[in-house]
């Protein structure tokens, strides 16, 4: 311990320089033969950095409070909480406040008093029967409202559920949403129902098997254009070992769960998908995969029944590709936004704004 | 630095420690930082905390030498508060609020993400030394931060020669070392 002690003590020396030019050259040889005093003098001189940065800061720190009481109590600045506006404004206007209120209510007295002196006195017979009558009335109207409101809802709640269910998510705010192909290849018709639990009615535009992309627009004048999407589309490949999340419809409810991507492809080393790890269960299919920034990185797909915990995700570039086709074939321009406004921000509160723009894919 | 000789000054006066610069540049300025942290859901309090840590990311900044001013010195401090103080807003509350205020401001990001790495590891030191205990953390603070001589040291705390007052620093100092780099590697990484 003792020589520990008196090498540390040469090192500190060394680095203030208090050394002779005899005894620099000594240590300095010492320090290019032996890579442990070498390693020494380096860590303590890092050391003696953060010391100093510690002490300047700590210096500085209590000077800067210092300064902030001195102009305190000589005044030149001042800490008081400014007087809110609303509260100045109460005073001014107390008295025409006042004269208001009593005005008004000498008014109600009057009026009020009016009322009751030409009001003609009735039969309390009468009025009993007249509220009978009124129940009846009542109780027809009511009758009617709900007739009228189950025809209102018909045609937009379909009567049987759906042979198929599936997620989708919203990737142009105007009403377009991908889902899985195998979702809705089969369907006749598609619904989509919101976490609010509103139902649209949806049209298949372009699905493509191979990639396992379908692409849907909303046809249903009730639904309102969303003006920013909270999430945004990664065109490049994602990387091995990537936290990943994904919000899916395997029930009525929407449900979320998180895992890792674990390879950069898919069945058989297929190079359209992921493999990922992630608990997904039938009705999962079609859903986003985010990366923990709250970019696309793909499209949930199928799980291997032969492994478990081994689920297959299309690639988000795959999206891209189905949009360049539907461009192709139509008219249609979808504008895809490739930046997130959820990065950085906790789970939490990404969900709550994700959430919305998830839907739950219903096809007949 | 900045074109402004006062400015200028000011500043190099902040470098070497010169309390009546720091003092000017205080007065000068706090008023403006504190409206805009009262005018956005913030108190008395939190506008000293975000214009003294603002002014220590300034005095770290010029001490560095390398501190290049692109605009009015009023500007890039109530930049460097504006971004502070939404960081705060951030972690308390769980929407970017919009902030009201001046319009005239740049982004700091790169001066603050250097900042924090010498934060992390300002903390780290301030909990080593904390964590160490009595008389240790005297016996240091004495020796690196007073720098008072091995010889004072011994008398201030009443041992009986310097070098068995240098036996309990080297101890010490040992012990700290070990704190602080066990974190340190962490931060690193």
């Amino acid at each position: 311990m003792r020589e520990d002690m008196q090498l540390l003590e040469a090192v500190e020396r060394y680095l203030n320089q208090q050394m002779s030019q005899e005894e620099k050259l000594h240590f300095e040889q010492l320090r290019a033969s032996n890579p442990e005093v070498d390693h020494l003098v380096v860590e303590h001189q890092l050391f003696l950095q953060q010391m100093e940065h510690f002490g300047n800061r700590k210096q500085f720190q209590s000077t800067l409070n210092e300064i902030h009481n001195d102009l305190v109590t000589t005044g030149e600045i001042k800490t008081v909480q400014p007087k809110v506006k609303v509260i100045q404004l109460v005073d001014k206007y107390k008295k025409v406040f006042a004269l208001a209120a009593s005005i008004a209510g000498i008014t109600a007295l009057a009026i009020s008093g009016l009322v009751t002196y030409f009001t003609p006195k009735s039969n309390p017979s009468d009025i009993a029967q007249l509220k009978k009558e009124i129940n009846t009335v009542k109780i027809s109207q009511k009758q009617t409202e709900n007739e009228i409101n189950t025809l209102k809802h018909a045609p937009n709640r379909p009567a049987t559920p759906g042979k198929f269910g599936g997620t989708g998510f919203l990737i142009d705010g105007k009403g377009y949403l991908v889902t899985s192909a195998h979702v809705v290849s089969k369907a006749d018709s598609v619904y989509i129902v919101n976490t609010k639990g509103e139902y649209f009615k949806a049209r298949t535009v372009h699905v493509n098997d191979n990639t396992d992309i379908a692409i849907l627009k909303i046809e249903d004048p009730r639904f309102e254009p969303v003006r920013h999407l909270p999430y945004g589309i990664r065109k490049a490949k994602a990387d091995l070992g990537e936290q990943i999340f994904t919000l899916g419809y395997p029930r009525t409810e929407i449900v979320y769960n998180e895992g890792y991507l674990s390879a950069k492809t898919g069945y058989n080393g297929d190079t359209v998908t992921y493999q990922i790890a992630i608990s997904a269960n039938p009705g999962n299919s079609g859903g986003p995969i985010f990366n923990q920034h709250g970019e696309v990185i793909g499209v949930l797909s199928g799980k291997q029944v032969t492994a478990e915990g081994v689920v297959f995700s299309s690639q988000s570039k795959n999206i891209f590709r189905a949009l360049d086709s539907l461009k192709q074939d139509s008219s249609t321009t979808i504008r895809i936004q490739s930046n997130s406004s959820v990065k950085g921000i906790d789970r939490v509160m990404q969900i709550k704004k994700i959430e919305e723009c998830i839907y739950n894919v219903m096809s007949y | 630095m900045t074109s402004d000789p006062i400015e200028k000054a000011l500043l190099e006066g902040l470098a070497r420690n010169d309390r009546a610069s720091t003092t000017t540049l205080y007065r000068e300025h706090f008023g403006m930082i504190q409206a805009l942290i009262l005018n956005n859901n913030g108190t008395v309090d939190d506008a000293r905390d975000v214009f003294q840590e603002a002014m220590v990311v300034l005095y770290e900044k010029v001490k560095s030498g390398e501190f290049e001013l692109s605009c009015q010195l009023k500007t890039y401090i109530y930049s460097i508060c504006r971004r502070l103080w939404l960081k705060k807003l951030t972690q308390k509350q769980r929407f970017l609020p919009e902030l009201e205020g001046s319009d005239s401001w740049i982004a700091v990001e790169d001066d603050l993400e250097h900042f924090e790495q010498q934060d992390q590891a300002f903390h780290l030191m301030e909990k080593a030394m904390n964590s160490l205990g009595e008389p240790c953390r005297s016996l240091l603070d004495a020796f690196y931060l007073q720098k008072k001589s091995m010889l004072e040291i011994a008398s201030v705390f009443g041992y009986t020669n310097a070098d068995n007052a240098k036996t309990q620093k080297y101890k010490c100092l040992t012990r700290l070392k070990k704190i602080f780099f066990a974190q340190y590697k962490n931060l690193e990484v």
